[in-house]
């Protein structure tokens, strides 16, 4: 049975087991008494005896698909002849990326050696073997799981509270998946930098000046050696990141005063909305829209003015970037904004002050902490944004302020690092993890650093 | 002011009252100027913004509404008994193995008589797309009957022909710069003429999948490939993000081990999407070696993504049911599960299902980690089940975006178009939701 059809008739003899709980329980209480003698309603029943059935095969057969391929490819490796074995990873993982392809009936034309032809043969007759124990034990384990608690149901079994308890588990267990994933993301970026760590020292690729991620396939190759000093991602990605602030701060704030202090509940009710479908478009648009039209036209601007504008000039993409971030910036100090009380602003207006001077004055300073908490969200999310400087910046790794210059960004170099085949063991592609640590750690103070400024420099109002 | 109320000689010169004074009217201008200036600000950044948005839409919609058509040329074709099944055996095999690519040779021969050189002759072939075949093979294997007869068939055009049609070929250029030289363009004027050119509705643009060639490049794989992710992702993140809103809003208890949750999904909420591809890419790809450009990882990747999104929403959907439904269901003897399940979690509902929908919405826009795990290839298949190689919609705009062919940025418009539809409609569906079932308490 397939995966997906096993899991179906799983849930089918699942809701089976539901039915009989329930009558189950029905019929325990005998025909004398009423049903009400039940410590828990039936459905309890019903509902526990499903869980019995479904739950334990259901972990037996995720387990079981998780850790499938690793063990299968493992007996594969062992069953392959000593010389092959003793190939160096990379070799081997090719060799295993044949064997796969033969298993799947793609020849590519070619006749497969020997070998690989009868690894390919193992490797699907393990599979087989597998499918089948997986569905035995899987069906087995729902009808005794069922079955057996089928025996225990009786007018004393507390169903109610086994079935809260298993729910409980179900709640916990999903909270703490946020926690899980935050420790897989350090672990599996902190893993893979470390190792990259190990052939280029930290210092060097925090604090050098030069990029070109290229290693020698040969030894003796022209521009073998690689240089991952990371200043200029850096630098490209802050220059970026800046004029996109440039452009979203001001906007943003001016008409969050606007839409919160001025507009009549009419125009709010309108530019509200339409301002955050900015948010809503997807970033590829945005990326899209960079290179095609907003480069073009500033590269064509620049040159009537005589500069020597690059056709993937940092401003392009930081414009349309800051673009992308108006809503953002805009709905965060709107936020703030109104949360400022009525009573500070009739109180301005009490000792005279126009409405901008109450706002510059009283407004302002009060939603500030919000304000700044914003703009610092804001900066983390330009300096994480990948799809607009993928399409609309370049891939040269340039040391420069000028932002009509091409400039490169940490995302920009983690995607081509890592799009396209891949081995996994030359600090190339093990550079982009430790790109993506200081992606992850950058992020992760501003944020941290946003949240502190919101709480410690909050007004307290009442 | 507050210097010239200090002022004595000012009282002596205005005997009335400085509010009235020269002086205090030229300020009262000044702060009335600042003030008009301030409020244009505001309304000028607003108007810029939506200027920004303006500007986005008609370049994507004025680039992309021409690729719902496509140009077709019609061909007379001649189905001959003699070269498609000379033992008219009926076999869809013998038929599928014969030259269809020499039948739309003779077809366009038999249109243009007068070419007569080589070279000429196979850049008047170029005319329609490679594809022409393909579509004649399918036409003769669905209805084997059409062999032995004669009829005017409609094939796609080239791409390049397609752009002269369209008009993006600008003809008043000198040949050298134009991709489409003069005799080119006389035989296009020609079918022109005889009516045998023309565009219609492309319908290939949402039932094929990639192709190299624009003219018969679709979406319908994508679509597909992103249909499957969001199905993985909804059935995977709406019970936890639930479960989890649930867990952290009524039953945890107030102490370090929860604020270190809370902490974690708002700090979730805010890690750049690129780091949950690095995510993938190390644990579901190289440590459970799961297929590179499945659905099934994308989805999976995706459900990380979007957890925080529903739990915030939901946490907020939880935290907006009065205290009083709670007290009313434990004084009537509810158990605290009781209580949640059947009276705080339905009255929750709109609100969560309308976080969700949002989360779906980012999902189907998301493509950066989607390029980590390998769902960034060239997929001509549509995908038929969450293991199948894929791409996703929003990934098949960054692959189109890349396409030097002119033809590639009118489609790659057209898939923006198809994407921002989708995303207009769910929320759309997200606002109907709460419209519809929003309580004020």
């Amino acid at each position: 049975m397939t995966p997906f059809s096993l899991i179906v008739t799983l849930l089918a003899l699942s809701s089976a087991a539901y039915w009989f709980g329930r009558r189950r329980a029905i019929a325990s209480v005998g025909p004398s008494r009423p049903t009400s003698v039940l410590h828990s309603r039936p459905t309890y029943h019903g509902t526990l005896m499903a869980l019995w059935c479904a739950l334990p095969a259901l972990v037996v057969v995720s387990l079981w698909l998780l850790f499938e391929a690793h063990i299968i490819t493992g007996l594969v490796v062992n069953a392959l002849p000593e010389s092959l074995q003793a190939l160096p990873p990379e070799r081997l993982g090719l060799l295993l990326n044949d064997v796969r392809n033969v298993a799947a009936g793609n020849t590519f034309g070619g006749t497969p050696e020997p070998a690989i032809s009868a690894a390919a043969v193992h490797y699907n007759a393990l599979y087989a073997r597998s499918a089948d124990m997986l569905t035995g034990a899987a069906l087995s384990i729902a009808v005794l799981g069922a079955l057996w608690l089928r025996q225990r149901i009786d007018v004393q079994l507390r169903a109610r509270n086994h079935v809260e308890s298993a729910i409980t588990i179900f709640l916990v267990a999903s909270s703490l998946l946020a926690i899980v994933t935050t420790v897989g993301i350090v672990l599996s970026v902190l893993f893979e930098a470390a190792r990259f760590f190990e052939s280029v020292p930290p210092l060097d690729f925090l604090f050098g000046l030069e990029w070109s991620p290229q290693t020698a396939i040969r030894e003796d190759q022209v521009g073998s050696t690689g240089a991952f000093g990371a200043v200029p991602l850096f630098a490209g990605t802050l220059l970026i990141s800046f004029i996109a602030m440039v452009v979203a701060v001001p906007i943003g704030l001016m008409s969050a005063i606007y839409l919160a202090e001025y507009a009549t509940p009419r125009l709010r009710n309108t530019a509200k909305p339409l301002l955050e479908i900015l948010a809503g478009v997807p970033t590829v648009v945005y990326g899209f829209f960079a290179a095609l039209v907003v480069a073009p036209q500033i590269r064509g601007f620049g040159q009537s003015l005589g500069l020597e504008v690059s056709s993937e000039s940092a401003l392009a993409a930081g414009l349309v970037m800051g673009v992308m971030i108006i809503p953002f910036v805009s709905s965060l100090s709107d936020d703030a904004i109104t949360a400022v009380p009525q009573g500070l602003r009739d109180g301005a207006y009490g000792l005279g002050a126009t409405r901008s001077e109450t706002i510059r004055q009283v407004v302002i300073p009060a939603a500030l902490p919000g304000i700044v908490g914003g703009v610092l969200l804001a900066v983390s999310r330009a300096i994480g944004e990948t799809m607009i400087v993928v399409m609309a910046a370049g891939l040269s790794a340039n040391l420069t302020a000028n932002p009509l210059q091409a400039v490169t960004t940490v995302t920009v170099q983690i995607v081509t690092l890592l799009v396209g085949d891949q081995e996994f063991d030359s600090p190339k592609t093990l550079a982009a993890f430790a790109l993506g640590l200081v992606l992850f750690v950058v992020t992760l103070l501003l944020n941290v650093i946003a949240l502190h400024v919101v709480r410690r420099y909050r007004e307290q109002y009442e | 002011m507050s210097s010239s109320e200090g002022d004595p000689h000012q009282a002596a010169e205005h005997p009335r009252s400085h509010w009235e004074s020269a002086e205090f009217a030229v300020l009262m201008k000044k702060r009335h100027r600042s003030e008009q200036l301030f409020r244009a600000m505001g309304l000028g950044s607003i108007a810029v913004g939506l200027a920004f948005l303006a500007i986005l839409m008609t370049s994507i919609i004025g680039n992309g509404y021409s690729a719902f058509w496509q140009t077709h040329i019609a061909l007379e074709v001649d189905f001959a008994q003699s070269r498609l099944d000379p033992d008219a055996s009926g076999d869809p095999e013998v038929i599928g193995k014969a030259n269809f690519g020499g039948l739309v040779k003779r077809s366009m021969r038999a249109a243009f008589p007068d070419v007569k050189s080589r070279r000429d002759k196979r850049a008047l072939y170029k005319l329609v797309s490679s594809g022409a075949a393909f579509q004649l093979r399918a036409m003769a294997m669905d209805e084997p009957r059409l062999i032995g007869q004669k009829l005017t068939v409609w094939v796609p055009a080239d791409d390049d022909i397609d752009m002269l049609m369209k008009g993006y070929v600008d003809r008043k250029l000198p040949e050298s710069d134009r991709r489409i030289n003069n005799k080119t363009l006389a035989w296009v004027d020609k079918l022109s003429e005889r009516g045998a050119i023309e565009k219609h509705f492309n319908i290939t643009f949402f039932t094929a999948g990639d192709s190299r060639e624009p003219e018969l490049s679709g979406i319908h794989g994508a679509l597909m490939g992103s249909l499957y992710m969001l199905m993985v992702t909804l059935v995977l993140s709406f019970p936890i993000g639930v479960g989890a809103a649930i867990y952290l809003e009524e039953f945890a208890p107030r102490n370090r081990f929860s604020d270190f949750i809370e902490v974690n999904v708002n700090n979730l909420a805010a890690v750049p999407s690129i780091v949950f591809g690095l995510l993938g890419l190390a644990v579901f790809l190289n440590f459970f070696q799961l297929p590179r450009s499945a659905p099934l990882v994308g989805g999976l990747v995706l459900t990380l993504m979007t957890l925080p999104t529903i739990i915030i929403a939901s946490r907020a959907a939880l935290k907006s049911v009065p205290p009083s439904i709670r007290e009313a269901a434990l004084g009537i003897g509810a158990s605290k599960m009781q209580m949640v399940m059947q009276h705080a979690l339905p009255l929750a509902m709109p609100g969560m299902l309308t976080g969700t929908i949002i989360g779906m919405a980012r999902a189907l826009g998301e493509s950066a980690p989607l390029l980590m795990i390998g769902m960034v290839a060239f997929v001509v298949d549509v995908p038929d089940g969450p293991l199948d190689p894929a791409t996703a919609l929003p990934v098949q705009v960054y692959l189109w975006a890349d396409s030097p062919e002119r033809a590639f940025v009118e489609r790659t418009s057209a898939a923006i178009i198809v994407l921002l539809v989708l995303l207009v409609g769910t929320n759309a569906l997200a606002v109907f939701l709460r419209r519809k079932f929003e309580r004020r308490w």
